[in-house]
């Protein structure tokens, strides 16, 4: 907004380099700089000789950028940022933060937060997804308010879905009388958050530094309220170049918000209905974001002995506990009494399902999945902030008792609940019931197993062997698995031992594509310094998005081992595409592909692992034949031990 | 080709092979059934040996179903697998598709396997 006379305008204008300087600092009276002072300048007696650089800065071709006395703005953006201790900043470089940028590395040292080189503003945002989830640690993500944020806005769309936080700054030069002709004015706008507004929780324009410090603080802490999501503030660039010039300037401090929980007379109602259920039933989605939130899902669990399907929308049921039955979803939901369902992303296709099919005139079929009566249940905090344009609040499900609210928080509250509500003689009854799922947890997993071994030896690499052989692989280090991407048809969570809330991060939000490597990146960035190995399966469509994303893991030393799912295809429209034909009573038209025209990434395959060694990461591939994709994983894991990055080009089966 | 084996698909199924094609199917060639498998796009849910997917199509093989029933399916289907009509899908090619799934051999018991026997 405010942009005050000290810089770009007066080179522009070639106005003499002095009389610049000497404005500035008269502006900058009360920010101290090393070598100038407001009072020095005023010692100065008027008929003394003048010095040389005085000379000079009269008589001397004007430089481009006057020196700016005093502290400018941006560095107190960077003291800002650091009170929240942000770690890192994820960003490509551009002119209308430049202010920021130069502070943040030569004010700031480069040092929490460092600054992150990204080679798209779309991967900037996915490694501030990745590393949040790995972490619990918000990010910054900084970038052009125009065309940088344009690039960004399906990353956004994502976070959002995903319910991340996020703290986006966008660079914007609002003055149009001072902003430079050209480009900067295609890279300016009035208002830069109408882009992203109906995906973000909150957006701001500072208008001066004291602003900035508080709307700073309050997007930060809006983010990290649940439900978490991605907020926005427009920087003016005038704004960062403005000395300094309120002597009470202050950083507000931070203080989370307490999350919501639900209601206690809901929770209550809810505990005699699972108390008093025959066949409960709770799926749970986006519901763990802690260990604690693994613990009380747990721990609910095994109080009333109910099974679990965990839909993964992060890790919440370890898959190594008899009680995730995910395995038999289908036909513990169809049996259900009463269904909880704990932040799930979409209630209503837990209790339906809609066959895509020519039936309904071609709408396709919509089944219920619950037989009548079965009580419904849900806690979800997506109710606390929704906004109408963009559809991710899914199709609307009438429930018995619905509480909107942080679900990992109001469970300790649901567990009291419970525990009050079991009476004596319900507890041989819960142990009977508790046998039943052992077994049936058991059997599960031996077809799960049998299953993995069709096709064992298969070339393309079949995905359970995927799976298997990378689980094999990773499986002595303290590993992630930070993305899967692709669909490798759930054999991650079926062969990799999930037994910790880090071991699976969940996925995209949204299912916009290019958000498995720079997530992955992200994620593995965080891991680093929690010292976890992050392993990904990559799909290749995905990987074809964002390919940049593998130079800023080798530029800055982020160890990940990345797996190529590479079914040469975006295997999700193949059936699309394949499904309408069938309807029209035609042959679908594959071309020189594999696939029908348009769904194929083959003729030529693409090099993956000569695409990742030319960004600098170790790299075999492609590999076909199932019997040699063992030892290149011991090689590669090997690799990322030593904090580099690696990847295996797998050529796989389509799912 | 995703064959559902749920209640609803089975029920479809009797009724297709009581009221099905009227034409007679005959055994195929494996070798042209592999080609076809894979020209009709089989593969892209089932796998290239029909081992099937947890997310996109159950297994064909190895037993695939009796010809007439796995005909009467694919021809008729109302689930997620849009059915192919024999203008689509001729009826010698959907031989052939048999006889390849019929020659696919049997898996080995997952428990010989290291990686699955864990």
């Amino acid at each position: 907004m405010a942009r005050k006379d000290s810089r770009p305008e007066v080179s522009r204008r070639k106005f003499l380099a002095g009389v610049a300087v000497a404005g500035a600092s008269a502006t900058a009276a009360k920010a101290a700089t090393p070598g100038t002072t407001a009072a020095d300048v005023k010692r100065l007696p008027a008929a003394v000789e003048p010095m040389a650089h005085q000379v000079a800065a009269e008589t001397a071709v004007p430089k481009d950028m006057p020196h700016l006395a005093g502290k400018p703005n941006s560095d107190f953006m960077v003291d800002v940022i650091k009170s929240l201790k942000i770690e890192h900043i994820y960003s490509n470089p551009a002119s209308s933060f430049r202010g920021l940028h130069e502070s943040l590395i030569n004010y700031g040292k480069n040092v929490m937060p460092d600054f992150i080189t990204c080679m798209h503003e779309e991967s900037s945002v996915a490694m501030a997804h990745g590393y949040f989830k790995a972490s619990g640690k918000p990010q910054m993500m900084l970038c052009h308010g125009t065309v940088g944020l344009q690039h960004a806005v399906m990353a956004v769309y994502n976070a959002w879905c995903d319910r991340v936080p996020l703290i986006m700054v966008g660079g914007n030069d609002l003055d149009a009388s001072k902003r430079p002709p050209g480009v900067p004015t295609f890279h300016s706008a009035q208002d830069i958050g109408a882009l992203v507004r109906d995906f973000t929780k909150w957006d701001d324009m500072p208008v001066s530094a004291q602003h900035f410090a508080q709307s700073f603080v309050r997007a930060y802490r809006y983010a990290m309220t649940p439900p978490y999501g991605p907020v926005l503030l427009s920087l003016d660039a005038g704004l960062q170049d403005t000395p300094v010039d309120d002597a009470g300037l202050y950083i507000p401090r931070y203080v989370a918000s307490a999350p919501p929980h639900a209601d206690l007379n809901a929770l209550r109602e809810a505990a005699k209905l699972l108390v008093a259920a025959e066949n409960p039933v709770i799926v749970v989605d986006r519901m763990a974001r802690t260990a604690d939130g693994v613990k009380h899902i747990v721990q609910l669990a095994e109080l009333l002995q109910v099974p679990v399907v965990d839909q993964m929308g992060r890790m919440n049921m370890p898959n190594t506990h008899y009680l995730n039955q995910t395995a038999s979803a289908q036909n513990l939901i169809r049996n259900a009494d009463l269904i909880v369902g704990l932040e799930c992303r979409d209630f209503w296709n837990t209790v339906n399902q809609w066959i895509d099919n020519g039936e309904e005139h071609g709408h396709g079929l919509r089944e219920s999945r619950i037989k009548p009566g079965t009580k419904l249940i849900t806690i979800s905090s997506v109710e606390l902030n929704t906004k109408a344009n963009y559809q991710d609040f899914q199709r609307f499900q009438v429930t018995d008792i619905g509480m909107a609210a942080d679900a990992e928080t109001s469970l300790p509250f649901l567990i009291e609940a419970v525990k009050s509500a079991i009476p004596g003689d319900k507890k041989a009854a819960f142990e009977k019931r508790g046998e039943a799922l052992k077994k049936a947890y058991q059997t599960a997993r031996e077809r799960q197993r049998q299953t993995a071994a069709l096709g064992w030896d298969a070339s393309p690499i079949s995905t359970a062997r995927l799976n298997a052989e990378v689980y094999n692989a990773v499986k002595d280090e303290d590993w992630a698995l930070v993305t899967s991407t692709g669909n490798t048809s759930g054999w991650s969570e079926r062969l990799f031992k999930m037994d910790k809330h880090y071991r699976w991060l969940g996925s995209s939000g949204a299912s916009g594509l290019g958000y498995g490597l720079p997530a992955s990146v992200g994620a593995a960035h965080a891991n680093k310094a929690l010292g976890r190995f992050s392993v990904s399966i990559q799909g290749d469509g995905d990987m074809m998005y964002a390919p940049g994303a593998l130079w800023t893991a080798a530029h800055h030393d982020i160890p990940l081992l990345t797996v190529m799912h590479n079914n040469r295809g975006y295997h999700q429209e193949v059936m699309h595409v394949q499904r309408l034909s069938n309807r029209r009573n035609r042959v679908a038209s594959l071309g020189k592909t594999a696939g029908p025209i348009g769904t194929s990434i083959d003729s030529p395959n693409v090099d993956y692992a000569g695409l990742a060694r030319s960004m600098g990461w170790w790299a075999k591939g492609p590999i076909s034949d199932p019997k040699d994709l063992g030892p290149a994983l011991k090689e590669a894991v090997a690799v990322v031990k030593k904090g580099q990055p690696a990847l295996i080009d797998s050529v796989t089966q389509p799912r | 080709m995703r064959l559902v084996r749920s209640s609803l698909g089975l029920a479809a199924l009797a009724a297709g092979l009581v009221l099905g094609s009227s034409a007679t199917l005959a055994a195929g060639d494996a070798a042209k059934g592999k080609q076809a498998f894979m020209k009709y796009g089989c593969w892209q849910c089932h796998g290239t040996m029909g081992q099937g997917s947890p997310i996109t199509g159950p297994k064909l093989a190895p037993d695939p179903l009796p010809l007439e029933a796995m005909s009467t399916f694919i021809r008729t289907s109302r689930r997620t697998m849009p059915p192919y009509k024999v203008e689509v899908l001729p009826n010698s090619d959907l031989e052939d598709i048999h006889a390849y799934l019929s020659s696919v051999p049997k898996p080995v018991d997952y428990k010989t396997i290291p990686l699955l026997a864990e």
